[in-house]
């Protein structure tokens, strides 16, 4: 018997872990979005593609329209075992090796049918909102995308913060773009006039939410921790991150997921992991970069077999700041989208990325810091071996560099990843044991 | 034949761009500021700058477009093996000091490589000047140009407190007069590609065009029109070679070798988007305006190329690919994509596309500016060359 049969077999005899209600909230709620995109052509509802960062969830959802986010068809598809064949189908397409598996993963699921997470054939868009948000590859994307779709398309250009600030001149210009291009647009697709209560609502509710994930990013300042902040946290993101910003259904789920994770508090638990409780938490990381998805379950494991949470992560803050202060506002609803646009993190030049790591590495008392260095990702990935030397002159804290990719599962190298890692918690062990000797 | 060679009439003027062109196009820098005290020079990364508003400002602005083959010792220390290679040997430069006597570095919006690499320079040099200059993606007067308008303003706002004179408008209006005239020059010397592509090679225009890199664009005009004076003289004949439009090298540059290589497989380049930024708008800029900075905006605006950095929807930037083929009398396309290059490599299929509807043969490889095997490519080259031969014998 190999290694991994008997691994499988173990894990198959162990019992599955209870969910939380939240969990249970989480799933119920993305399942009926998915319901509702397979019948929003029958129901009359009009579809917006879009992107995470930068995404105006709130404004399309005043409008009574759909979002729907290619990067979590593709994240979804890479932990379902499907992104490689999709991702060969689109380089049979002549798409290159070299750029992202994201953008090829969802071409190769569109032309595989469009069979969304759910099982049910997604919609085709009615508009691509192509906010350009920190990524060049999203202008590409979509590029791709209108050619495919022949729909039309929304440019919302949001201007870099390459002197790590926002400056009236950037708000002014996406303030200009949203008046002038996306809500027109949004008009003309969805067919009806926006209602500015029913947007100031929806900032309102989407404060709400925040305020309660903010409470869940900063349990991990206890010992041990609470929470996963980059496994878990993955999952912690969907909802905000995805369709339901300015709900009521987001509010009640981060609501009830800051009370969870409240209570383990009170009892001094760790965060749970796919194999139940973490035990005695031994290492206390922050990671920046992505996940890799096509073994996301495996990759954790090399966590959480060493007992190693991750405190703090840039990647759950692609989709907002909420944790430096930035909230929806009633008060200007555009105003408030704009800023959200610009201060998503890889719209941040690399310096700030670097204070916000090292303001991680310090409020959340890590014992190291981890890059996942991911292939596809150009605006995570250049500078981070800076970042990396940056960040160890600055904090004396040791960091880690692993390369994988998003959803190519032909980037993931099993026996690499974990050396790496292994080498890198020994070397945290050895630090510790050399400050403990007299 | 060295005979022959030292008859070419144009021998003098290339052999100065083949000078200029030496340390990466550096060669006369330091030398220019030795004779130029006070004055900046401000290097910037492709693709575009508008160069004339750095001239106004009576800066030198030099183009970098990284250290080429040079070798590297450095620069792969800060960049994974699937980063392209133009950010490591420009780190590489700016390490080694070769980038030591620039007084600040533009790094214009193209892809997330180059705007990282912005935030690298803030890091390692901190006390060089060093722009992000983000170019619109909306290219209505009234919200992209008031926003582009705004980043020249910046931008000169901070050359000024760097020492520089503030532009004035005559300043501005004579910078774009003198850049309209190398545009000139160099469209004439694109129409003979077109129409004579043996009295100038590809690998001659490519030296002539980048040897303007740390040249006012009097200057860089002068050169130009000093060999376009000299080459009807040549007596070269015509070969029986494809005529091919090369694209996808914008940005980080193939070796001259591979240039050559191309050549010698039996390709006559008659266009090609190397160096893109000198040939960056299509046509001049309004050198009459009251207001000349609104002149370069809308220039961009109006003007810029089809590229793979500008957002255009709707098959434009295919449609303007077959234009340029068919322009150029090309019979096809060579797609040369720095390995990596995320904009050219998204864009392609998309092109791709657009020739095959046309009906328009193409290649495609892949290259590093540090690449030294041209075998594969020329073999290459060649067969497609063969090939589109057959094409056009075919009843």
């Amino acid at each position: 018997m190999t290694l991994n049969t008997s691994v499988q077999k173990s894990q198959a005899t162990v019992a599955p872990v209870p969910k939380d209600d939240s969990q249970k909230r989480q799933k119920r709620m993305i399942a009926d979005h998915f319901d509702r995109l397979a019948r929003a052509k029958e129901d009359g509802r009009k579809v917006v593609y879009t992107f995470v960062p930068g995404n105006l969830t709130e404004l399309i959802s005043a409008f009574e329209m759909l979002p729907v986010l290619p990067e979590i068809n593709a994240l979804q598809s890479g932990m379902r075992g499907k992104s490689g064949g999709y991702i060969s189908e689109a380089e049979r397409a002549g798409h290159s090796e070299d750029v992202c598996s994201y953008v090829k993963c969802d071409l190769g699921m569109l032309k595989s049918g469009n069979i969304g997470p759910t099982g049910k054939v997604l919609p085709k868009p009615d508009l691509l909102l192509l906010s350009y948000t920190g990524c060049f590859t999203f202008m590409k994307w979509f590029e791709i995308l209108q050619q495919e779709y022949r729909c039309p398309v929304v440019m919302l250009h949001v201007p870099y913060q390459a002197e790590g600030r926002i400056t009236d001149e950037m708000r002014d210009y996406v303030v200009q773009q949203l008046i002038s291009e996306v809500i027109p647009a949004m008009e003309q697709v969805s067919g009806r006039k926006l209602d500015a209560a029913t947007l100031e609502e929806k900032m309102r509710l989407s404060a709400r939410a925040e305020n309660a994930l903010v409470r869940v990013w900063e349990s991990a300042r206890h010992r041990p921790s609470p929470i996963d902040g980059y496994f878990g946290g993955v999952y912690y993101i969907g909802p905000i991150f995805s369709a339901f910003r300015g709900t009521t259904d987001a509010v009640l789920y981060y609501e009830e997921l800051a009370a969870e994770v409240e209570d383990r508090i009170a009892r001094g638990e760790g965060p749970t992991t796919p194999d139940g409780p973490l035990g005695p938490e031994r290492y206390r990381l922050v990671v920046e970069g992505p996940p890799n998805w096509t073994s996301f379950n495996e990759f954790w494991r090399m966590f959480s077999r060493e007992r190693a949470v991750i405190v703090a992560s840039t990647y759950t803050r692609v989709g907002g700041l909420y944790d430096l202060g930035f909230r929806h506002s009633p008060a200007d609803p555009i105003r408030s989208l704009a800023d959200y646009c610009l201060g998503c993190y890889t719209n941040r030049s690399l310096p700030s990325r670097v204070d916000l790591l090292e303001k991680y590495i310090r409020d959340y008392a890590a014992d190291g810091f981890l890059i996942n260095s991911v292939k596809s990702c150009n605006s995570f990935s250049a500078g981070q071996l800076l970042i990396l030397r940056e960040l160890e002159k600055r904090t004396g804290v040791p960091g880690g560099f692993i390369e994988s990719d998003l959803v190519d599962p032909r980037y993931f190298g099993r026996a690499n990843v974990e050396n790496r890692l292994q080498s890198y918690l020994q070397m945290l062990d050895s630090r510790r044991s050399s400050r403990a000797a007299p | 034949m060295s005979q022959n060679h030292d008859l070419d009439p144009a021998q003098d003027v290339v052999r100065r761009a083949i000078a200029l062109n030496e340390e990466n196009g550096l060669a006369g820098l330091k030398a220019w500021k030795a004779t130029h005290p006070g004055q900046l020079a401000i290097g910037h990364m492709p693709i575009y700058v508008p160069r004339p508003l750095l001239e106004a400002m009576n800066c030198l602005p030099v183009a970098v477009f990284g250290g080429g083959e040079k070798e590297i010792v450095r620069g792969d220390s800060y960049f994974q093996s699937y980063i392209c290679h133009i950010p490591r040997s420009t780190i590489e430069l700016g390490l080694a000091g070769a980038l030591a006597d620039l007084d600040g570095m533009i790094f214009p919006a193209i892809c997330d490589v180059i705007r990282n690499l912005c935030g690298m320079w803030q890091m390692l040099f901190p006390h060089v000047y060093c722009a992000y200059l983000d170019v619109p993606q909306n290219f209505r007067p009234e919200v992209g140009g008031q926003f582009y308008r705004r980043e020249l303003e910046r931008i000169s706002k901070e050359l000024v407190a760097r020492g520089t004179t503030p532009w004035s408008t005559r300043s501005l209006r004579q910078a774009i007069r003198v850049e309209n005239e190398r545009r000139a020059a160099l469209e004439r010397l694109t129409a003979i590609r077109h129409r004579e592509p043996w009295r100038v090679p590809a690998s001659e225009a490519y030296l002539l065009t980048r040897a303007g890199s740390a040249l006012f664009a009097a200057e860089h005009r002068n050169l130009i029109e000093a060999y376009l004076e000299a080459i009807p003289q040549r007596t070269r004949c015509g070969r029986d070679n494809v005529r091919v439009v090369l694209v996808g090298a914008f940005c980080e540059q193939p070796p001259l070798t591979l240039i050559r290589n191309l050549e010698r497989a039996g390709c006559d380049i008659v266009e090609d988007d190397l160096q893109l930024g000198f040939t960056y708008l299509d046509g001049a800029i309004d050198e009459d305006s009251p207001d000349p900075l609104d002149a370069l905006v809308r220039a961009f605006l109006e003007k810029g190329t089809a590229t793979a950095s500008r957002y255009i929807g709707n098959d434009e930037k295919g449609a303007a690919l077959v234009r340029r083929v068919r322009r150029a009398g090309a019979d096809g396309v060579i797609f040369a994509a720095a390995s990596f290059c995320d904009p050219a490599l998204l864009d392609q299929p998309m092109l791709e596309a657009a020739l095959e509807k046309a009906a328009i043969p193409y290649t495609s490889f892949k290259f590093a500016e540090s690449t030294g095997q041209f075998q594969v490519i020329r073999e290459q080259a060649g067969a497609f060359s063969d090939a589109v031969r057959l094409w056009e014998a075919a009843p």
